[in-house]
């Protein structure tokens, strides 16, 4: 039943079989051969029950043997505590070799520096933001195909997880951290990419392309965007972090030290870090908002360097 | 003030606004009507408080385990096919997207915590002590008050799809989703308080239960005589006694974060969202072999009884059963592997998962050989048994393939992980519950169900299910990520969903002929006098059915394995039954109506946190604390019966062969 799902899989719509990445294509490669271990057990195991139940099924004038008192054989039980061990065993070699091999964190192999993306999930939206650029999109991410990039992941809010089936595996985004994940496409196309974790109520309007192209469109890409005169600003960021959903934006800047101070705002003495009892009063009128965990009321916009930045990709 | 009142009632506390949850609202009320009015009618009050609500029997709480899991069953399974009939179609606007985060969060927790959890208890009330030749558990109040605790526990849970609303961050809330500041409704505290209660419970089950085994057995059954699902019993209640108090602990730090504003899992003031989820999966791996392992006992019995041959290897069953039990406890990081925790972890980690595989595998094996050789007949638990097995193997495979770490950065949140655990927990749990119900059904109520409607609903499950979650591994391969609510055309999700919907209905059929099964053979009531409908094995096939309430009019001597077999063997060779003892007055407790009681003051109390109404939740714990001061000083809790009424009830019973 497995197989015939997997085999019918050859479509170019279960991408997590059709891999565009070194990444993808290293993870598929382990799908298959873990599958091939597990059916060498399994299908004996399937072909034996169906056998052992036709065989020995109570008819009148049946053949089979009968033993009712037989309950116990050393070399038998032996052979079947062996052959799930040597299996394991050999998944386990691999799943080792490929656990260090696949970490996300390693850098991937290439003659090409890698492009550096810092990724934030709001809710309920992705900010993308290009640190050597100084660009920054929303909700679609461009990326130049053969090169390594290297995505720094954080989350404002609730922890999603950050997945492009056909480029990798996921990685989480939680508030606090920043986890790194190396990802490369091989070929230009647009690759489907989501929020994997739950995080409320339109977590499912998190969803993202990845258009991967070649280094000369990609540089051309990156001129536009940094003069389309559309800057994030501090405000602007505030803004975006409004629950509610938005389409695609292109940003010319972004605040520097967005990303670092993201993640570092709830470290002690962190720099946006305030106690909620500083939460202004007014807001806060019953129990449950007073108790505000994060002390998110705490923070004033800073002063932003642009005032029109920020209202046209405010969330809806 | 009055319009204060009004506003809140009409905003707050009740969910409104929504037809599907009106029109539950109403039949929830009429059903409370209904049932008022047939007790009244029939003068049943009295009835229902001496001979149930207030009973220390444990078959009789086995029983009200049954019903409450059954009911709850249709609750979640009703959940399952809203959200299927949802994702049937792309772009659908069938469900809101709150009102489906709402419905994954319940079906999830009802299934696992107030479905498979008090089925499972269910089945150690009924079988247990009968099948180790005890009278009851050994602290029948307790039993008691674990059943109500669980009951008065989902209530407190299921009363939030009516009142404030219902929890929506997921089956196991994981912070900050689950915090004050994201999840600032009451839906959360219903989650915390229903299972916190319900908890309490089934900690005190498994305490029971493990001494029980320890304690009461038969005189001269060893451990190792003991039948393979008194094992199963014991493994899981030990896993119990391991994994649910790192659940309370958890949720109360999730309620002091919630109502105290402290930061055990929020990231200001040091605390961490990371703490949560690995605390909240030591127990939550754990669970799921809970609720599995004794369904391999199950299985065991079925298979040796149907198969009308001993169990094949015996001490590896044994061997097997406590080391999953052990083994469950170290791999809880498998369901966080794309949390970033590094390469060591993850190949730690992946490995224990892997090991598992060996005892269960291992298992399957000693089934197989167990009906290798015999002669098999094809009777309702027999054939959930043997649909288990490939069933159970093809979900342990993918279960395996989940555990290649870096294989799962791929399958990790998406439909291939929910495809998997579905197949273990219906096609194992389910299966395997089933396969007990049908199985010990006779001796329960002294009537087999009917063996055809049986068997449609059999074919509709298990045709359902793979029609409902086989596509389910293709599409999580499609990148299609769990708790979606919608998705765009483009994906090319939708045959496969619709699919996947047509299996869920086939299942909801298979239901319905359950139902009608129970209540057919209800009404075309085939007494089944012999007390041991399928030419069982094991001790509680000796009794009547449905057995007295002191089980054993006198306690078995029991030496070896399988002793009602050998007996009957003894018997048939013409050899004379051993000599009986003299009957003997029986020592039992006597009802108590406290379990009750206290167990609803902690219902007022958790109503009371759930809002922050003082007054209520003060005389809700000083409620609990009076009902544990009056069991306290109580002395008068037990009771003989004498040698006379044993004669007569057993003269009543089997004079009937």
């Amino acid at each position: 039943m497995l197989m015939a799902a997997l085999l019918s899989g050859c479509t170019d719509k279960v991408i997590v079989l059709d891999p565009k990445g070194p990444i993808g294509e290293a993870q598929k490669d382990l799908i298959y051969l873990s599958t091939i271990l597990c059916l060498i057990v399994i299908v004996p195991v399937l072909l034996l029950t169906a056998w052992v139940v036709w065989r020995y099924r109570d008819k009148p004038g049946r053949k089979a043997a009968y033993k009712p008192e037989w309950e116990h054989n050393t070399k038998l039980e032996i052979i079947w505590w062996t052959i799930p061990i040597l299996i394991i065993i050999a998944l386990g070699t691999v799943t080792v070799k490929y656990t260090y091999a696949l970490e996300p964190s390693k850098p991937i192999e290439s003659e090409k520096e890698p492009v550096t993306i810092q990724v934030t999930s709001l809710d309920w939206k992705w900010l993308f933001k290009y640190p050597d650029e100084g660009i920054a999109t929303v909700n679609y991410v461009n990326i130049p195909e053969d090169v390594p990039i290297r995505f720094q992941l954080t989350s404002e809010t609730a922890m999603n997880s950050f997945w492009i089936p056909q480029l990798g595996g996921q990685i989480y985004t939680m508030s606090g951290m920043a986890m790194t994940l190396y990802l490369q496409a091989d070929e230009p196309g647009t690759y489907y990419g989501s929020g994997a974790n739950f995080t409320g109520e339109h977590f499912a309007k998190m969803t993202f392309d990845v258009n991967a192209m070649p280094q000369e469109e990609y540089d051309e890409w990156v001129k536009q965007a940094k003069a389309s005169g559309n800057p994030l600003t501090e405000e602007g960021y505030e803004q975006l972090k409004i629950p509610g959903t938005t389409g695609t934006h292109t940003f010319s800047s972004f605040p520097k030290g967005l990303f670092e101070k993201v993640v570092n705002q709830y470290a002690v003495g962190g720099s946006a870090h305030r106690h909620h009892g500083a939460a202004p009063g007014g807001e806060s009128e019953s129990r449950k908002e007073d108790a505000g965990a994060k002390g998110e009321h705490a923070h004033t916009p800073a002063a932003s360097p642009s005032p029109s930045g920020g209202s046209h990709h405010a969330g809806h | 003030m009055l319009n204060d009142l009004k506003d809140f009632l009409l905003n707050d506390f009740f969910v409104t606004g929504d037809p599907l949850i009106l029109g539950s609202q109403v039949a929830i009320a009429l059903s409370i009507v209904a049932i008022v009015f047939v007790l009244t009618y029939f003068k049943k009050w009295k009835w229902l408080w001496t001979e149930w609500l207030t009973t220390v029997d444990h078959k009789r709480i086995g029983i009200m385990y049954i019903i409450a899991s059954l009911l709850m069953l249709f609750r979640g399974g009703v959940d399952a096919l809203l959200m299927r009939v949802q994702l049937a179609a792309p772009q659908l606007e069938f469900l809101h997207a709150d009102h489906y985060n709402q419905i994954f969060t319940t079906h999830g927790v009802i299934m696992i915590l107030f479905m498979a959890m008090p089925l499972m208890f269910g089945l150690f009330n009924i079988v247990l002590p009968l099948q180790i030749g005890a009278r009851d558990v050994a602290y029948p109040f307790l039993n008691a008050l674990s059943f109500w605790l669980f009951f008065w526990g989902a209530m407190l849970f299921n009363v939030s799809f009516v009142i404030g609303g219902s929890p929506d961050t997921g089956w196991l809330a994981y912070p900050p989703l689950s915090g004050l500041q994201l999840s600032p409704g009451v839906g959360q505290d219903f989650y915390i308080w229903g299972i916190q209660i319900s908890g309490i419970g089934s900690l005190a089950t498994g305490i029971n239960f493990v001494a029980t085994i320890l304690k009461m057995r038969a005189p001269g059954m060893k451990l190792m005589d003991m039948p393979m699902f008194a094992w199963s019993v014991l493994a899981s209640c030990v896993t119990i006694m391991f994994a649910f108090p790192i659940l309370t602990v958890t949720l109360f730090l999730l309620f002091l974060d919630r109502y105290l504003g402290a930061h055990f899992f929020t990231l200001d003031a040091g605390g961490n969202p990371m703490m949560y989820i690995n605390l909240i999966w030591m127990w939550g791996h754990p669970e799921v072999y809970i609720v599995i392992l004794p369904a391999f006992g199950i299985f065991s019995e079925v298979v040796s009884t149907f198969a009308r041959k001993k169990l094949f290897g015996y001490k590896s069953m044994v061997f097997a059963l406590m080391s999953i039990s052990v083994a469950s406890f170290f791999t809880w990081a498998h369901h966080f592997f794309t949390m970033g925790s590094g390469a060591n972890v993850n190949a730690f980690f992946a490995i224990t998962t892997m090991i598992i595989a060996i005892p269960t595998g291992v298992k399957v094996f000693n089934w197989l050989f167990t009906m290798f050789r015999g002669r098999i007949t094809f009777s309702t638990p027999m054939l959930w048994t043997i649909a288990f097995i490939p069933c159970f193997v093809i979900g342990g495979m993918t279960g395996v393939l989940l555990s290649v770490a870096p294989a799962d950065f791929q399958f990790h949140n998406s439909y291939f992980l929910i495809a998997h655990f579905h197949q273990v927990l219906i096609g194992g749990v389910v299966f395997g519950y089933f396969a007990g119900l049908y199985y010990w059904w006779p001796k329960l109520f002294g009537f087999k169900l009917h063996e055809g409607l049986g068997k449609w609903a059999f074919w509709f499950w298990n045709i359902g299910f793979y029609v409902c979650f086989m596509p389910q591994y293709v599409l999580g391969l499609m990148g299609m990520t769990r708790r979606f609510n919608e998705y765009d055309f483009d994906m090319g999700w939708q045959p496969l969903n619709i699919v996947s919907t047509v299996g869920a209905f086939l299942m909801g059929i298979a239901f319905i002929f359950q139902v009608w099964q129970i209540a057919h053979s209800i009404k075309f009531l085939k007494k089944e006098k012999t007390g041991d409908a399928w030419d069982g094995r094991t001790l509680e096939w000796s009794i009547p059915s449905p057995p007295p309430v002191y089980n054993f009019a006198r306690l078995p001597q029991v030496s070896g394995r399988d002793p009602w077999w050998e007996e009957k063997q003894r018997i048939a060779r013409g050899e004379q039954p051993s000599p009986l003892p003299p009957l003997e007055p029986i020592h039992m407790p006597k009802n108590s109506g406290i379990p009750f009681i206290m167990s609803f003051f902690w219902f007022v109390a958790g109503f009371g946190f759930v809002w922050d109404w003082k007054w209520m939740i003060i005389p809700g714990l000083a409620g609990v604390v009076i009902c544990m001061l009056i069991r306290s000083f109580s002395y008068d809790t037990d009771y003989y019966i004498s040698v006379e009424e044993i004669e007569r009830t057993e003269a009543k019973l089997r004079g009937a062969y």
